[in-house]
């Protein structure tokens, strides 16, 4: 099988195949789900049956509808937190490299500052005082992973700059605009897409992390993270319950990894080959 | 200089193939079907221009080749025993002793983290077959022989703390160590500055007459090679195109390719002169440069072009003849003195420049893979210029790009390929047609033909005057080539670390009276005389106060 | 070389100052009223009015912040608004815990990485290589509770090997500890043995392309002597901050390990105050962790600066 005029690696295509499974599972919910995610049917902690697949949870509810929709919450919320780090990332990081000097020195001593921090600690107690509001948790955690997505865009506009083809855009006397959209950007799409797929598991790791922990999606909302809260005691009991929503975070973030793995094993290898 | 053929054969390879082999399949074939006999004693040249395979057979001759490269046909024999019969270990015990290499980056083949005098013993101990005290002081020895300053204490510096000339002296004292019967050359003088060049050869030479080793001397240059090898290879595409003895193949190529090879180094003796017009086209006046907190790069440079001159500005590197052209085109602001275009002055820095100002002068690079975008079509390319300056149509800038397309003798259809599919020369046209399109009276050409091939960069250069002929534009070319700006330059500034130390017409400035660093930079220039050498390290002997 | 060293530590004492300031903004200067955010429900206007005295809060934002950092560094970081007790009280045996455990991972993890880094990497393309970069690629990709409770449920309920909870305290005796905490460190160790398995590998393969190696080759010295004396030496900076940033983020995915196994730790502390709105153990949390991560990168900086040949001799 051949992706972008590549062949694809086992890995990678097992990869594509997972994504495409959330993907759909993300986008036709109410379709596939067979219960309502809410709909109390019974006791809790039933034992699995043919009706309940993965039995009921702590409430009663279906835990195979309920980690159905669940992909909704983590998958939704992650790829709005990466699209918007992406954004913001990417223009500051090709605006400083593009601007140089003393704009691009106190950006990047900034983002030096944000990284050399433990993002964590940082978020809790952001969220700890402003509590955890959708709004406040997309915001901040873009805010701060923007900063890993500067440093990237910002590297490969650097060494895009320094090529000739770039110094002629500027010898005729091309504007920023035109050199960054029409130069630099094409020639950078390949180690971006990559990015794009680590950020998002970096983010939707994170996001189900903040969860587990009671400050990042709160109830009823429900995300796999916070499943994993509610299940957890459970354990200790030998029910198996916590361990379906960390293997969906898991499997997830296993297939896009193969994926960025595949597309950046190529990219290098292209390079070698020229030669 | 033949070698009695009473002398033992050392390395006889028959009929060599290598070719590439990957996962995916079976590659190109970079060595056919190639066989020679080298003595003991001897000096073998490979000759070719880039893809010839001259390194593959180098390399394969010590019975290595590179990632995904086999040899899949043939004998290699050393002393009688052949490499490809020997397993790896035994193949492995005869390199660094027997067998040795001496690369064309000095500087990348250091380890940079191992003193010298570490690499340059380390084989001959780990082989066993000299102790540490012993080594080094053959190490110390050979330095001497080299002419390195401080033999006794330079091997306890690190690579980065020496300089690229000595490098290389230091890399030939480490092949040399373990008393080699074959050495291999690859190409070892092509990254340094021709003053520095002629040194090293000098060593070499020395070397491997004093020894009595035998050595595949690996180089494009034609002139190079006629100072230190008995017989010549002239290789194309992997195939032995001629083979014999050196003198002869200077003096009566038998084939077309090398005619070619060894006509357009002597060809071009003859200096173009060209009438002046009234008032000068670009001057520099008195201009000085540097970089933020840097001392100066430029010093008090002044010169004038007129229209349909063609300028050299020649200079080794550091000389700052770069520089200058990012001066003129006002990337680098100047810090004083006056740069005027047909007598207007230019602000020094670009932004601060109009469009038509900018549109008269255009830049030509020496690196055609990053000159143009990846991305970008050749409509792209040679368009934008044409849309940008003119704001023509989408129609006519079509028919202007094929018109200049035509002008450069490239295909129509490439009109709507990316650049990334072009070759190296094919995409040099592509930047000279880019310039082209903005109808300019200047173009800059920095050292446009240094990346290319001897005959394909022949092939630009002859454009660039049919161009100059047809359209009148002028040319500054900055080039460290002396035998180019015997060919196609009118006028030419010498300079020196940033000053000038030279400028006049052509047939002046190469002239006696010389300035010292320009008799110099020409007399470093090889030239196809076998004894050129000889000739160049008497005089310097009889002038050099030791 | 020995400026560029002063130069990064400064630096990092001045990243620590920003992140203090950063932690205190966070805490104290919002939208709304910190007081009202600590009791919620049982707010009235009296007590209210005390907490804000008690708490300073009629002060300056400035003159709050920097009598926190001064008391933060005589080691008084206030009272916990909890149970009212110094909170360095609580904090420290909380600390010794967290180090111990990450010590532990660490001790198990870096020479086993290094050396499974180095063993793929002499072995590139074969099937050790190929089998171990899959399964480093699924394990760092899966979060900590995941593995966390993969173990729980077969290790210690199923096989009854060790326990689910982490129960130690000041007066476990060292060896009980070693037994109470293997699971937690085993899942620790399993999250950064494959990150830094794989750096290891990917620097050693980029050295072992660079044209000094060809030379080695070409110099007739065996695989081995290449690979410890040739390739090694010019890898290490690049493995060495690897480990140390490896080591920083232990610090932080502690923070999900200790919850899960319910370990005493720094971090079960920080989230479960947290949750109590306790600010000043969360701020001195936050200190303290801020504080071991800053180190720990700084340390990675200067380490690589050192074992650049280039930097440590001059020209």
């Amino acid at each position: 099988m051949r992706l972008l005029g590549h062949k694809l690696s086992i890995p990678a295509q097992i990869g594509l195949a997972i994504i495409a499974l959330n993907l759909v599972m993300a986008i036709f919910a109410p379709l596939i789900a067979p219960y309502d995610q809410a709909a109390v049917l019974g006791d809790a902690w039933a034992d699995p049956d043919r009706q309940h697949w993965l039995g009921l949870d702590n409430l009663g509810r279906d835990l195979l509808s309920r980690l159905i929709y669940g992909a909704r919450m983590s998958i939704g919320l992650s790829f709005v937190i990466t699209a918007l780090s992406f954004f913001i990332g990417i223009v500051t990081g090709f605006g400083a490299a593009v601007a140089g000097g003393w704009v691009d020195q106190a950006l990047s001593r900034l983002v030096d500052l944000l990284l050399s921090m433990p993002t964590l600690i940082f978020a809790f107690v952001i969220l700890s005082v402003l509590g955890s509001g959708l709004p406040v948790l997309i915001v901040t955690i873009a805010i701060l992973d923007s900063t890993k997505v500067f440093r990237l865009a910002r590297s490969v506009a650097v060494g895009l700059v320094s090529l000739e083809f770039v110094e002629a855009a500027r010898l005729r006397g091309e504007g920023w605009w035109w050199i960054i959209t029409r130069e630099i950007f094409p020639n950078a799409i390949p180690p971006l897409i990559a990015e794009f797929g680590l950020r998002f598991c970096f983010t939707f790791l994170f996001i189900a992390a903040l969860s587990f922990l009671g400050l990042g999606v709160q109830p009823p909302d429900a995300d796999w993270g916070s499943m994993v809260k509610d299940y957890r005691d459970m354990i200790n009991f030998g029910y198996a319950a916590p361990i379906y929503p960390a293997a969906a975070i898991a499997i997830l973030t296993i297939g896009v990894n193969f994926v960025v793995d595949w597309m950046l094993s190529i990219h290098s290898r292209g390079q070698g080959e020229g030669a | 200089m033949s070698v009695a053929s009473d002398k033992p054969i050392i390395l006889d390879v028959r009929a060599m193939r290598v070719a590439v082999r990957t996962d995916h399949g079976d590659g190109p074939v970079l060595v056919d079907d190639v066989s020679l006999e080298l003595r003991r004693g001897e000096v073998i040249g490979l000759i070719g221009e880039s893809g010839a395979g001259k390194s593959t057979i180098g390399l394969a001759s010590m019975g290595y080749t590179r990632r995904n490269c086999f040899i899949v046909g043939g004998h290699i024999l050393f002393s009688g025993a052949d490499l490809r019969a020997m397993t790896a270990d035994q193949r492995r015990a005869l390199r660094g002793l027997k067998l040795s290499y001496i690369a064309q980056s000095a500087a990348a083949s250091f380890n940079p983290a191992m003193t010298l005098m570490d690499q340059v013993s380390e084989a001959p101990i780990r082989h066993g077959v000299m102790r540490r005290a012993e080594a080094e002081a053959a190490a110390v020895q050979l330095f001497r022989e080299l002419d390195l300053p401080n033999p006794e204490t330079i091997g306890s510096r690190y690579p980065h703390q020496v300089s690229g000339g000595q490098l290389q002296r230091v890399m030939a004292a480490m092949a040399m160590v373990g008393r080699p019967e074959i050495i291999v050359f690859d190409e070892p003088t092509t990254a340094l500055d021709v003053t520095t060049q002629v040194e090293c050869l000098a060593a070499f030479r020395r070397l491997v007459r004093e020894h009595g080793a035998a050595a595949l001397y690996i180089t494009h240059d034609l002139a190079v090679v006629a100072q230190i090898a008995d017989r010549i290879m002239v290789l194309r595409r992997g195939k032995m195109v001629e083979f014999g003895d050196a003198r002869l193949i200077l003096q009566e190529p038998q084939q077309d390719y090398t005619r070619r090879l060894v006509s357009e180094r002597i060809a071009g003796h003859a200096f173009v002169a060209k009438p002046e017009g009234a008032a000068p086209l670009l001057t520099v006046e008195h201009v000085t440069a540097h970089y933020a907190g840097k001392p100066k790069v430029i010093d008090d440079v002044s010169l004038e072009i007129f229209r349909g001159d063609t300028l050299a500005v020649v200079g080794e590197s550091g000389s700052g003849k770069s520089t200058l052209a990012r001066v003129v085109t006002g990337l680098l602001p100047r810090a004083s003195g006056d740069v005027r275009f047909d007598g207007v002055s230019l602000p020094p820095r670009l932004k601060d420049r109009p469009r038509d100002q900018l549109r008269r002068v255009q830049m030509i690079y020496q690196m055609p893979d990053v000159a143009l975008n990846p991305q970008q079509t050749l409509l792209d390319v040679i368009g934008r210029p044409v849309s940008f300056y003119f704001r023509r149509s989408r129609a006519e800038v079509r028919a202007r790009v094929l018109e200049l397309l035509k002008q450069m003798d490239l295909p129509e259809h490439f009109v709507d390929r990316k650049t990334s599919e072009l070759s190296g020369g094919q995409k040099q046209r592509v930047s000279i047609a880019r310039a082209l399109a903005a109808e300019p009276d200047l173009i800059i050409c920095d050292e446009v033909t240094s990346a290319l091939d001897q005959l394909v960069g022949e092939e630009i250069l002859r454009l660039l005057k049919r161009l100059q002929d047809e359209l009148g534009v002028a040319y500054m070319f900055i080039t460290h080539d002396l035998g180019t700006v015997k060919r196609i330059a009118n006028k030419v500034v010498v300079m020196l670390r940033g000053q000038t130390v030279a400028s006049g017409d052509t047939a002046s400035v190469f002239a006696p009276p010389y300035h010292p660093y320009t008799e110099l930079l020409l007399s470093s220039v090889p030239e196809m005389r076998p004894d050129w050498l000889d000739g160049i390290l008497a005089r310097r002997g009889a002038n050099r106060n030791i | 070389m020995g400026r560029l060293i002063l130069q990064r530590s400064i630096l990092g004492v001045l990243t620590l100052l920003a992140a203090s300031a950063l932690i205190f903004i966070g805490t104290e200067i919002l939208p709304g009223d910190l007081a009202s955010a600590i009791l919620q429900n049982q707010a009235t206007p009296e007590t209210l009015a005390k907490l804000r005295l008690d708490l300073g809060l009629d002060k300056p934002a400035i003159v709050r912040y920097f009598a926190w950092l001064l008391g933060a560094l005589r080691g008084d970081f206030g009272h916990s608004l909890a149970n009212g007790r110094d909170v360095l009280e609580e904090i420290t045996p909380r600390f010794a815990n967290t180090m111990f455990l990450a010590a532990y991972a660490a001790v198990v993890a870096v020479p086993l990485a290094v050396g499974l880094g180095l063993a793929a990497a002499i072995r590139q393309g074969g099937v050790f290589d190929r089998t171990v970069n899959v399964l480093t690629l699924m394990t760092i990709s899966v979060p900590e509770y995941f593995l966390a409770y993969l173990l729980i449920k077969y290790v210690a309920v199923d096989l009854g090997w060790f326990p689910s909870l982490a129960n130690v305290s000041s007066d476990t005796p060292f060896f009980d500890r070693l037994y109470y905490a293997f699971l937690p460190m085993l899942t620790l160790v399993l999250v950064i043995v494959a990150h830094m398995m794989r750096m290891t590998r990917a620097s050693v393969l980029a050295v072992m392309a660079s044209p000094y190696i060809e030379m080695a080759i070409l110099k007739g010295l065996t695989k081995t002597r290449i690979v410890l004396r040739h390739a090694l030496p010019n890898a290490l900076a690049p493995i060495i901050s690897v480990i140390a940033l490896n080591l920083a983020y232990l610090i932080v995915g502690v923070v999900v390990v200790e919850t899960v196994f319910v370990y005493p730790g720094l971090g079960q502390l920080m989230v479960d105050e947290v949750s109590k709105h306790d600010v000043p153990v969360v701020q001195a949390c936050g200190l303290i962790f801020a504080a071991t991560f800053i180190a720990l990168n700084m340390l990675a900086d200067i380490l690589s600066i050192l074992s650049n040949p280039r930097l440590r001799q001059p020209r």
